[in-house]
């Protein structure tokens, strides 16, 4: 069975110190230093706390000593200084670092609307033309080298957008509009995660990030605006048929038919997509199958109920889909 | 009982009959007592912590690998969730305060705490609220949105059912607790003090308790606040916390953050108390510094007001007010640092014995310290863009209260168990309890920095096997294993010594607090002779003939009042009788606010028996009526 990360390797496997793009270099910096100062620090105290255990002592040596109690005042002094300035390192530094990465990017950024759901994400590009909005769900195109800035909302309750090799993490909030910006300056696929508690489902709502070369990112812009290819197919066909008259038009549109519900993922072009179920599953036949007849099995909670199709009908939903492209 | 050297047999038998609780199970329901309230209490908040760490041995099982289908999302959800409320709410407080009403009176040379009904009381009430959370567990209907039950996820539009309703109740029972035991230990301490015991010779672990007791006073109303608004939005449609009709989900945040960090150092001040006890009697001589100590307990708990918004960092909150929070956060090691020294230096001048005390000392410096570091980290804006709800975070929460609370609170336990038992733990046992101890936690959470810092998030029932987090977790469910092989150690090293254990005496470690200078245990008047203190070691600077009060009536329970500066005797004040109408008061509680969680008219109903016992509660019986005859007579 091909899994998830062996399809196309994750750039670094979602690490935060393999970083990518200038937020999360400056991260990644901001971190570097700080373990290396608390570890030498603790390695200080830790010496000093067992030298004080351990030492050898005087016969008949007073631990009430009054000349050592003025020289102990005046260590414990010191260390408390030295700690302070210390913290005062660290204050600047944070405070540099959050100035670096707040700031407005260099270069005409990329909007992005992205709106969390229990337990998925919609993506939207838009556009001042209407009609050159494009709406996806799970997966973000990016170019690469042009910083994207994304502006959030939540439809139902909090949770939070991270793709942890890009840049820090920024919370859905419903009634609240919230922003992140980052760049990838790599191509490649990147994970991210929600990571604010949002109930059944919150440790399946991944999504990608696909950076990808500026001219390739066009293309695949123009194609998600596209409507739905119509299906030349007959089983492909009859699959369009089966889906706009049954339930699954409650919640899912599809581009160019009736289907236009928006509770769930937009379906207009699923099939160009690398994952279903929110990051879960690879997008394959197989998998497509499971999921619609199943999805209480392999997603507990999901919103989706499970599909009552023939099997028949069911082939025909999954050809259908397929050409969703 | 037999009376302490030196007591005077009459003396003994007439003090006993009159501060002795009766015998039995009937004895048991009214006791208003200090040691006997406080001993239930240790008792009590141990087991909940005992089944809070049953529920994270799940959770650790569920993540020992990738997929694992041992526990699914719902009941997962509600492991965690009870996970967190238990220890922060039902073992974490009450723990400390308990271990508070035991020993600040007799640290303090009291006879008893100045309000033992309210004291009982609070620990029904406790008692009342731990097992209707875990009653709702066992139907499969605990809270299931986290201990911090984050708007609009646990509103009325997404999580229907009673289980945020039991969460939210849970946590009222043990806010009335904490905040009852608040009030008694501000009150024993600042009242009740032995003559000479001003406030600047006063035990560290009192001043910790004193600032403890203020930081709950302070920090309860706030979520008393935020879950009765939750409540007001789930049981009679309010919209306080709902964006969709002009409510504000980010308000409950800053409601629940503005109790939720000094709640963590509500337990880690008491904390710090005990380890300068520990360290105090282990290094024979003072704790070092002790004006600084004091000062920086004070300070610790001014500070933890204002740190709350270091948990919203990601919240899109203005960068400019987040940036007051990251200094406000740094500035607060400051007084940990400075404690932390002085104990260094106090080891480093005196003559440490490495006993099972002292040596959960040593491991809560070395392991608190990792927690500390990675709270520095964390309270940076930047820095916390990347570690926030992860399982670094997970890490350093652990760190700080494993390695700030729970291992000095073992330390205690050695400590004072020959105090509470009369008879020593074994040392042996003891060592490896505390070998133990200290690798299995760090095993158990050192490798969640690393899983945090490669993106696995909070609070996920599982995770897919292409994510590489599998190793990690597993070491981390295999530190658990050891962790919980320690706490059985403990358990059965309670039980031997409870009954084999070697006999304590008064003063089996030569510690210099009053609480070792009467018999172990205690007996029920704790002091025949209220001391006198003469210096800040009240045991060690005893003079060889030393003072005392007399003067206090033996027919009836007299107490001593002192002023709240130098402890100079005040009055005398008639001591309350111990009733079961504390016991029937947390009863008539715990039926209004249960109805309560079911429909508005609990409120109706509950008032009634509320009523009724309240007004029991203070009905004079013919005893008191006779002792006010008699203080008439006196007078």
């Amino acid at each position: 069975m091909t899994t998830l990360a062996d399809s196309v390797a994750w750039i670094g496997g979602h690490s935060v110190h393999v970083p990518d793009g200038p937020v999360a270099l400056l991260l990644d910096r901001l971190g570097d230093y700080m373990y290396a100062v608390s570890a030498v620090l603790w390695v200080l105290v830790t010496a000093a706390l067992l030298w004080a255990v351990f030492r050898r002592r005087a016969e008949g040596e007073d631990p009430n000593d009054p000349a050592r109690e003025r020289r102990m005042q005046r260590t414990v002094t010191l260390a408390v200084a030295a700690s302070a300035a210390i913290l005062f390192v660290f204050l600047f530094l944070s405070y540099d670092t959050s100035r670096a990465m707040t700031g407005r990017p260099a270069g005409e950024p990329l909007q992005i609307r992205v709106t969390g759901h229990q337990w998925w994400w919609e993506v939207e590009y838009r556009d001042s033309l209407p009609q050159h909005w494009a709406t996806t769900a799970n997966e973000i195109h990016v170019p690469v080298g042009r910083p994207v800035v994304f502006d959030f909302r939540s439809s139902d309750v909090n949770h939070s957008f991270w793709v942890p090799q890009l840049g820090g993490k920024r919370d859905l909030i419903p009634g609240q509009e919230t922003s992140l910006w980052f760049r990838a300056d790599t191509a490649g696929v990147y994970r991210g995660q929600c990571a604010e508690f949002c109930g059944y489902q919150h440790a399946k709502m991944a999504f990608e990030v696909i950076a990808e070369p500026p001219p390739r990112f066009a293309e695949w812009l123009v194609q998600q605006r596209d409507t739905a290819a119509t299906p030349t197919d007959s089983l492909a066909q009859r699959g369009q048929l089966v889906f706009v008259t049954s339930p699954c038009v409650m919640c899912h549109s599809i581009s160019g038919t009736t289907a236009g519900s928006r509770i769930g993922p937009d379906l207009t072009h699923i099939a160009s997509r690398r994952t279903i179920a929110a990051g879960t599953l690879l997008n394959t036949q197989g998998n497509l199958f499971a999921w619609i007849t199943d999805p209480q099995g392999l997603k507990p909670g999901t919103r989706m109920p499970a599909t009552q199709l023939g099997p028949k009908d069911l082939a025909a939903v999954v050809a259908y889909l397929e050409t969703l492209r | 009982m037999t009376p302490a050297v030196g007591v005077d047999p009459g003396e003994h038998a007439a003090l006993e009959r009159v501060w002795r609780d009766r015998t039995g199970l009937w004895g048991w329901l009214t006791s208003t007592e200090h040691k006997s309230i406080g001993k239930r209490y240790i008792i009590t908040a141990f087991v909940f912590f005992l089944l809070g760490g049953l529920n994270a041995g799940l959770m650790r099982a569920q993540l020992a690998r990738p997929e694992n289908g041992l526990i699914g999302p719902d009941r997962y959800n509600q492991l965690f969730t009870v996970h967190g409320t238990t220890m922060m709410f039902l073992f974490a407080v009450p723990i400390m305060t308990a271990m508070g009403l035991y020993f600040v009176p007799l640290m303090v040379g009291a006879r008893n705490v100045a309000f033992p009904r309210l004291n009982a009381y609070g620990y029904w009430v406790y008692l009342i609220g731990g097992t209707f959370l875990y009653v709702q567990l066992l139907l499969n209907t605990g809270p299931d949105t986290g201990w911090f039950s984050y708007v609009p996820l646990a509103g009325p539009g997404f999580s229907p059912g009673k289980r945020v309703d039991t969460w939210a109740q849970t946590v009222t029972f043990t806010e009335i607790a904490a905040l009852v035991g608040a009030v008694e230990l501000i009150v024993t301490i600042f009242k009740n003090r032995a003559p000479g015991m001003s406030l600047n010779r006063m035990p560290l672990f009192v001043w910790a308790m004193l600032v403890m007791a203020f930081m709950i006073l302070f920090a309860m109303p706030w979520v008393a606040s935020a879950t009765l608004f939750l409540a007001m939005d789930r049981l009679i449609g309010t919209h306080l916390f709902n964006p969709a009709e002009g409510g504000d989900a980010l308000l409950w945040q800053h409601l629940f953050w503005f109790f939720g960090h000094p709640e963590v150092y509500i337990i880690f001040v008491p904390a710090l108390g005990m380890v300068s006890e520990i360290v105090s009697t282990f290094t024979r001589r003072p704790v070092f510094g002790y004006p600084a100590m004091v000062l920086s307990l004070i300070t610790t708990g001014f500070l933890s007001f204002s740190l709350w918004v270091h948990h919203m960092f990601v919240t899109g909150i203005p960068e400019l007010g987040s940036s007051f929070f990251t200094a406000a956060s740094f500035m607060i090691a400051i007084p940990t640092g400075i404690q932390i020294f002085c104990w260094i230096a106090t080891i480093w001048a005196g003559r440490p014995r490495l006993t099972v005390p002292f040596l959960f000392i040593l491991g809560f410096v070395v392991t608190f310290m990792i927690g500390g570091f990675s709270g520095v980290m964390i309270a940076s804006v930047p820095y916390d863009q990347q570690a926030h709800d992860t399982y670094f975070i997970v890490a350093h929460l652990h760190y700080v209260l494993l390695g700030g609370g729970v291992f000095p609170l073992f330390g205690a336990f050695y400590f004072w168990y020959p105090k509470i038992t009369g008879r020593l733990l074994s040392e042996r046992l003891g060592r490896w309890h505390f070998a133990l101890w200290f690798i299995g936690v760090n095993l158990t959470f050192f490798p969640m920095h690393l899983l945090g810092l490669r993106g696995m998030p909070r609070r996920v029932y599982t995770y897919l096997p292409e994510t590489g987090w599998g190793p990690l977790n597993l070491l981390a469910t295999i530190g658990a294993v050891i962790v919980v092989l320690s706490v059985v150690l403990f358990l059965v090293n309670v039980a031997l010594s409870r009954w084999k254990g070697s006999e304590a005496g008064e003063n089996p470690w030569d510690a210099p607090t009053l609480e070792w200078g009467t018999t172990s245990p205690p007996p029920s008047y704790n002091f025949a002779y209220v001391p006198v203190v003469e210096g800040r070691s009240a045991l060690w600077d005893r003079s060889p003939d030393h003072p005392v009060v007399t003067g206090l009536r033996t027919d009836m329970r007299e107490v001593l009042v002192t002023t709240l500066l130098d402890a100079e005797p005040d009055h005398r004040h008639r001591h309350p009788q111990s009733t079961v109408w504390p016991l029937l008061t947390a009863l008539s509680t715990g039926v209004l606010f249960i109805t309560l969680v079911y429909t508005p008219w609990g409120l109706v109903i509950g008032i009634v028996p509320l009523t009724i016992s309240f007004i029991g509660w203070g009905w004079p019986t013919e005893r008191d009526h006779q002792e006010q005859l008699r203080e008439e007579a006196a007078a």
